[in-house]
């Protein structure tokens, strides 16, 4: 490959970093803030179909995309509401009930999503950051997700949130000893259902991202896993929503690797390079987890690194 | 109120039960929003699925295959983990199936099913110990490192599948190139089947059948099947006492990875004939919702999975009839599930509802006057 190619594939993974990191970064940022009040919601997965099929329905029907963002967050927050609410009964496990919801929001996505395959709805719109660019390589790299700075917005809020406001030490001391919260008067269950339905709804702006920006169409393939790889990356995050941000980036680089190679006409192991994302995480979790101690900066009531 | 001794029995039937009948109404309520009539789709919903001896055959057809999938999370759990790599050890299984005729040609008749069966259980088995060993030696959580191995192993099916192993008679829809006659597993009932119950159902449904007898003797009736038991009652008590906890773990998840994976190798022996995209249907999701609702109970299995594979095989019936997506199967089981997880919270207590415990807290709350 001569070095020009060499240089759009770079751009184009650079670029794709981004694009396919939005998604990622939500869903981690709601992921981060439900374990940070010490439960763990699998859920996501089908939080992120769900909610990308109710934020392409809704802009769709209403013609605005930022109506089809709003839709997506407050599905998300109700799906979400549901894990929470289970968990609270006794003997109901967090891990179960995430399994019970990526079915459940799967088949409601795909259920009510059916006559959304073939329309084409309205779309967030980007912001040019590459205009002072000649080349069109840079500036198609550069045209970013309106939604991306405000994911980058939320983790600086949440991590400026937990750390400094009386909600965030609420919300970590949920996390961190439940006998402290309670003794303090307040109700575990509660700040952790109102975390999780918070975290359900950032994690459906990541579906608004993923139906309504890119690959911005709704089929029933949308999303295959990047809820998923994005509760793993909260453990690789180590619970900070700063290095959230960081890890969904890298991330989204790992899955831009396969669609950049076919636009600059390598083909051959497609299937392959789109498990990329898998098998990073995969050996990350293995690089960072330790069977003899809890994975530093873990919630003390999380039941994800015993 | 003192708990009697049929109350614990009583309750490992009606919890699943009322949590199933919740589901189907909320599903009924679920059709009914959209313009359809419930009591049309609960009929439908049964008449596929058990109807009459056609629907009785695709019913157990399916219901084979959930049951090797349901093991593939019951056995693990067991031991104390929630795996749900059954999907990946599912593909990985029939890819091993179709695949060891390449490297071993010359495999014929009963002999070489029984081999090319053993390769798929043997794939299958050691993708989900691999996520058994991650958890004991490196301490990665199981449930999300099953599932990420999963996609893993479908990632590679299909590049398999489309790549090196394609035969290149498959024009349309890319697949392996066909099992040997001789290899492919028949119907129970050899050709005189027709129009009774079992019909063209293969030898696939006594396998599942069979093994589930069998872990559930295993488990209840031998010393590693009760020290496994152990180990997912009380893992530190396991330790204590000296048993080869990391052992026994890895032990369940690659007993519960070939039953997966042997489920993958029958599909494709019994039906498909050749390793394909179709095979990525779903199959090992609903077995943990089949294990689920069977509280991991291997005995339990086959009657959840013959519901299950009833409500699959209706789901046809339900769209055409209706004009249903296809995809309400799958909402009933979202249902199913979330129930399911919700009824846990009653056991132990539902006799215990009794109906002064239900009035006191209206005499409270009207601060003990007289009504």
């Amino acid at each position: 490959m001569a070095a020009d190619a060499w240089f759009d594939l770079l751009l184009a993974i650079v670029g794709g970093a981004v694009r396919v990191g939005t998604p990622f970064l939500f869903v981690s940022l709601g992921e981060c803030l439900t374990e940070k009040s010490g439960r763990i919601n699998l859920g996501l997965e089908g939080v992120l179909v769900f909610s990308a099929m109710a934020g392409f329905g809704g802009a769709y029907l209403s013609g605005s995309p930022w109506l089809g963002v709003l839709l997506a967050g407050c599905s998300g927050a109700a799906l979400a509401l549901l894990h929470g609410l289970l968990c609270s009964l006794p003997r109901v496990s967090d891990i179960a009930t995430g399994i019970a919801l990526m079915l459940l929001g799967a088949g409601l996505a795909f259920y009510l999503g059916k006559g959304l395959i073939q329309p084409q709805a309205p779309q967030i719109p980007s912001i040019a950051l590459g205009a002072w660019s000649s080349s069109p390589g840079v500036q198609s790299a550069l045209s970013i997700n309106a939604l991306f700075p405000l994911g980058v917005a939320l983790a600086g809020l949440l991590a400026w949130g937990l750390a400094n406001t009386r909600w965030g030490l609420v919300v970590r001391m949920a996390g961190d000893s439940s006998d402290a919260a309670k003794a303090l008067g307040y109700s575990v269950n509660g700040v952790r259902i109102a975390a999780t339905t918070a975290g359900g709804f950032i994690a459906g702006l990541g579906g608004a991202s993923l139906s309504l920006y890119y690959p911005g169409s709704w089929n029933e393939g949308l999303s295959s896993g990047q809820g998923l790889i994005a509760v793993a990356l909260v453990i690789f995050a180590r619970w900070s929503p700063w290095r959230c941000l960081g890890a969904a980036l890298l991330f989204g680089g790992a899955g831009a690797i396969g669609p950049a190679l076919q636009s600059v006409g390598v083909s051959g192991g497609y299937y392959l390079f789109n498990a990329v994302p898998y098998a990073l995480t995969l050996a990350i979790l293995v690089a960072t987890c330790s069977p003899q101690r809890q994975v530093k900066g873990a919630p003390m009531e999380l039941g994800v690194s015993k | 109120m003192v708990a009697r001794s049929w109350h614990a029995p009583a309750e490992a039937v009606l919890l699943p039960a009322g949590a199933l009948a919740a589901a189907l109404a909320v599903f009924g309520l679920f059709v009914w929003f959209g313009g359809g009539s419930p009591v049309e789709a609960w009929t439908l919903l049964f008449r596929g699925a058990f109807g009459d001896a056609f629907s009785w055959q695709n019913t157990l057809q399916r219901a084979a295959p959930l049951m090797l999938t349901a093991l593939a999370v019951a056995l693990p759990a067991r031991a104390g983990l929630t795996v749900i790599g059954g999907e990946g050890a599912l593909v990985l299984g029939a890819l091993g199936c179709a695949a060891l005729p390449y490297v071993v040609p010359g495999l014929a008749g009963a002999a070489g099913s029984v081999v090319v069966l053993a390769a798929g259980a043997v794939l299958g088995a050691a993708w989900v110990a691999l996520a058994g060993a991650l958890r004991q030696w490196r301490g990665v959580n199981e449930t999300i490192s099953s599932l990420l191995l999963g996609y893993i192993a479908i990632a590679l099916f299909k590049h398999l599948v489309e790549g090196p192993l394609r035969d290149p008679a498959s024009l349309n829809k890319p697949s392996t190139r066909p099992l040997a006659e001789s290899l492919r597993i028949g119907p129970i009932m050899g050709s005189a089947g027709g129009d009774s119950l079992l019909g063209d159902v293969h030898w696939g449904l006594v396998i599942g059948l069979v093994l589930c007898v069998a872990a559930g003797l295993w488990l209840s009736f031998t010393a590693s099947g009760f020290a496994l038991r152990v180990v997912g009652g009380n893992a530190r008590t396991a330790r204590l006492v000296g048993l080869p906890t990391d052992r026994l773990v890895v032990l369940a998840c690659a007993l519960g990875g070939a039953c997966a994976g042997l489920a993958g190798a029958v599909e494709v022996a019994a039906v498909h004939t050749a390793a394909h995209a179709s095979l990525i249907a779903g199959l090992g999701y609903t077995g943990i919702l089949v294990s689920f609702v069977a509280r991991h109970n291997p005995w339990a299995i086959p009657p959840v999975a013959l519901l299950f594979g009833g409500f699959a095989a209706a789901g046809s019936l339900l769209q055409r009839r209706m004009g249903l997506p296809d995809a309400s199967v799958l909402v009933l089981q979202g249902f199913a599930f979330v129930f399911i997880l919700a009824a846990e919270a009653l056991r132990g207590r539902l006799f215990q509802l009794s109906v002064p415990t239900l009035v006191r807290p209206r005499l409270v709350a009207l601060q003990g006057r007289a009504v």
